[in-house]
């Protein structure tokens, strides 16, 4: 009889483990809270560095899930992990071998960072608004009309003690970058400014594009965190910051003012934590038993890791950790055996 | 705006049996202010309000200016809380917002660090024979203003309402920085979107003003205003937040904070004789009221009862579109009928003082 491995999440890393751990004779069973396959990139509209369409990376995902014939239970919340079990939150015990976490992350709402006026003002955006918005190509100020001058500020609810969130969200830089120049092919005329601390461009191709933006695109890069939003009569908002590299603050009115949010760890997590008895990082992501060879073990037996679960990543970085935490999962399994 | 954040900051405030702490700056400034609050809470709404001749200054003045050191205030805040509670009160309210933060920071301090309160209590003991008891609640009174808003409104009888258009009027409100810019949770809607004033202009029918430099300080700041030389960058703060306001049209300002409530008010005559420049309509500056006031006048108070003869910026254009009745030849009446001086024509006023009132002398 094969041996049942429980997935929670079935976001791209939840996907992904299943198939690699059905490619490995292991029965592999997703629990998606949502009532759709995908996470939250099936939210995003194209992704860096190449602007490939999100839909390219989940479309394959979703349909070899089904050719697979991988058991997939929508509307099933995780509130329990005991040995070899899990509970749901319909008081369900789901008896397993294994358990890999795929959960994933969830978006720093930008809200809490009360300065910026999200929610409260026209014309403050998050970086997931802007996607939704490319998505159903509708992106425009509150009143439909196109932006003449647009300001982009990384690390909102990532590096940022004051939101007790210290830790880098990795994905930002570049995805501000990439939805710059997108911003600036709909408005060529727009002037984008983006706001940052550092820009952090470590995988392939990133560098580039950031010089891209700066030279094809005319994109502006000012170091400095803005330090309040507040509305104008004629809808704009009014910006202040101070530009790190000259020295002096500024003050600018923009149409649209988007806020690149992190991820910050799960709710759940918590609770997943003190019932399995897999630990937490200070973070509040699961701690991998360590960062080198045993990335995606928890420090707890049976209870394995992939994708942002354990921290902010990248896809690829999330696909790479699904396909090796399957031939984990499968080992474990083995020497249990 | 849609300010419904608001409601994630809500804080303690007790509905009765207050002590009261009073402020240094407003006796000096604004008497009336004082004396509307314990009115309001007395007469209008039947609660007790301890007013004690013993307490003191709590020196917060003398601490932000690093002349009084750090040990002495707390032993002073720990008399007025010792006073409260031999007058057989747990319930502090205070009318200063420099003071409410002096208090929110020093039973912060005292809980982070025991070791300070229990120095604090023994300099207590030692130098007064008292016993150190903190109150169950800290409150502004604003906050308790805000917490009695709607009963308030039920015994209105002139709302915030242009008597003449039936247009609700526009109100600035500032809060000062030490209300909640220090510990956002202790006051009503945070440091950001701050309501305690918004709810009170909301609920007797007037419309905030939301503006670019809403949040930015009067230029109080302490030693800015204490060190002559340094006055200019006073004004100069002021003068930001009146350009910001100014294209909204506001009908006045509502000021939660003492320093703020003098400086937008008397920084507006200085601008005025320094320039030129006014900030209101019709060439007048922009009448600014503290909330006991607005209180007051909603109420159906006489204006020059709540003192407002007192501020620099003339309010009569304000009480006209209220449709508030006043006696303008009572205006510089002081307590049983003594005249009290009249302040000189000012451009900040378009000189409309000079000659305008026949004094009952």
């Amino acid at each position: 009889m094969s041996k049942r491995v429980v997935v929670v999440g079935g976001g791209i890393s939840g996907m992904q483990t299943a198939l690699s751990l059905k490619s490995l004779g292991i029965e592999p069973l997703i629990l998606e809270q949502s009532r759709q396959l995908g996470g939250k990139v099936a939210d995003w509209h194209l992704l860096f560095p190449s602007f490939t369409p999100a839909q390219e990376v989940i479309a394959p995902l979703i349909r070899a899930v089904r050719q697979n014939g991988i058991l997939v239970r929508f509307g099933c919340k995780v509130v329990s992990i005991e040995s070899r079990r899990v509970i749901l939150s319909s008081a369900e015990r789901i008896d397993c071998d294994a358990v890999v976490l795929c959960s994933g992350s969830t978006l720093f709402d930008a809200s809490i960072k009360e300065e910026y006026g999200y929610g409260i003002y026209d014309n403050v955006y998050t970086s997931a608004d802007i996607e939704r918005m490319m998505n159903n190509e509708c992106v425009a100020t509150a009143n439909g009309t196109a932006p003449e001058r647009i300001a982009i500020l990384h690390c909102v609810g990532s590096r940022d003690e004051k939101v007790c969130q210290r830790h880098c969200s990795k994905v930002c830089c570049i995805t501000g970058v990439k939805q710059a120049i997108e911003l600036k092919k709909l408005f060529p005329k727009a002037e984008i400014f983006n706001f940052y601390m550092d820009i952090r461009m470590f995988g392939p191709g990133y560098e580039e594009l950031y010089r891209t933006a700066q030279i094809d695109y005319n994109i502006h890069f000012v170091r400095g965190r803005i330090s309040e939003a507040s509305p104008l009569m004629n809808g704009r908002v009014q910006i202040k910051a101070e530009d790190t590299l000259t020295g002096r603050p500024l003050r600018m009115s923009v149409d649209m003012l988007v806020l690149m949010i992190g991820m910050r760890a799960n709710d759940d997590n918590a609770f997943l934590s003190s019932s399995s008895g897999a630990e937490l990082a200070p973070s509040g992501f699961f701690k991998s038993r360590n960062s080198f060879i045993d990335n995606v073990l928890s420090t707890k037996d049976g209870i394995f890791l992939a994708g942002t679960i354990s921290s902010p990543k990248t896809i690829g970085q999330s696909l790479n950790e699904a396909t090796t935490v399957a031939h984990r999962v499968a080992e474990y399994l083995n020497y249990g055996n | 705006m849609r300010r419904s954040n608001w409601e994630d900051y809500q804080k303690s405030i007790a509905d009765d049996h207050y002590y009261y702490g009073r402020s240094c700056i407003r006796q000096n400034f604004f008497p009336g202010s004082e004396k509307a609050f314990l009115e309001i809470l007395s007469k209008e709404l039947g609660k007790d309000v301890f007013d004690d001749p013993l307490h003191s200054s709590c020196t917060g003045i003398g601490y932000h200016s690093d002349i009084v050191p750090l040990d002495t205030i707390m032993a002073v805040v720990a008399r007025q809380f010792a006073l409260m509670d031999e007058a057989g009160y747990e319930n502090f309210v205070t009318s200063c917002i420099t003071s409410f933060g002096i208090y929110t920071e020093i039973l912060a301090t005292w809980e982070e660090f025991p070791e300070t309160e229990e120095r604090a209590a023994k300099t207590l003991y030692e130098a007064t024979g008292r016993k150190l008891v903190k109150p169950k609640n800290m409150a502004h009174t604003s906050d308790v203003i805000f917490h009695f808003r709607k009963q308030i409104a039920q015994k209105m009888c002139r709302p915030l309402i242009n008597a003449a258009t039936g247009e609700p009027l526009r109100v600035v409100e500032h809060i000062g920085c030490h209300y909640a810019k220090i510990f956002p949770k202790k006051g009503i809607g945070g440091s950001e979107f701050p309501y305690v004033l918004a709810g009170m202009i909301e609920s007797w029918g007037g419309e905030v003003v939301d503006y670019p430099e809403r949040r930015h300080c009067c230029g109080f700041g302490f030693r800015n205003y204490l060190v002559q030389a340094n006055r200019g960058y006073s004004v100069a703060n002021s003068q930001k937040k009146l350009e910001s306001m100014a294209p909204y049209r506001p009908d006045f300002i509502v000021c939660n904070c003492p320093g703020c409530s003098m400086f937008l008010d008397k920084w507006q005559y200085t601008i005025a004789e320094m320039e030129g420049t006014t900030y209101g309509q019709g060439g007048q500056g922009i009448p600014v009221l503290t909330y006991e006031e607005m209180a007051g006048l909603v109420l159906g108070y006489d204006p020059w009862q709540l003192g407002l003869q007192m501020h620099q910026v003339n309010v009569e254009p304000l009480l006209n579109k209220m449709g508030v009745q006043y006696d303008p030849t009572t205006k510089y009446l002081g307590k049983n009928g003594k005249y009290i001086g009249r302040p000189a024509a000012s451009v900040v006023n378009n000189d409309c003082d000079s000659g305008l009132y026949e004094m009952k002398l």
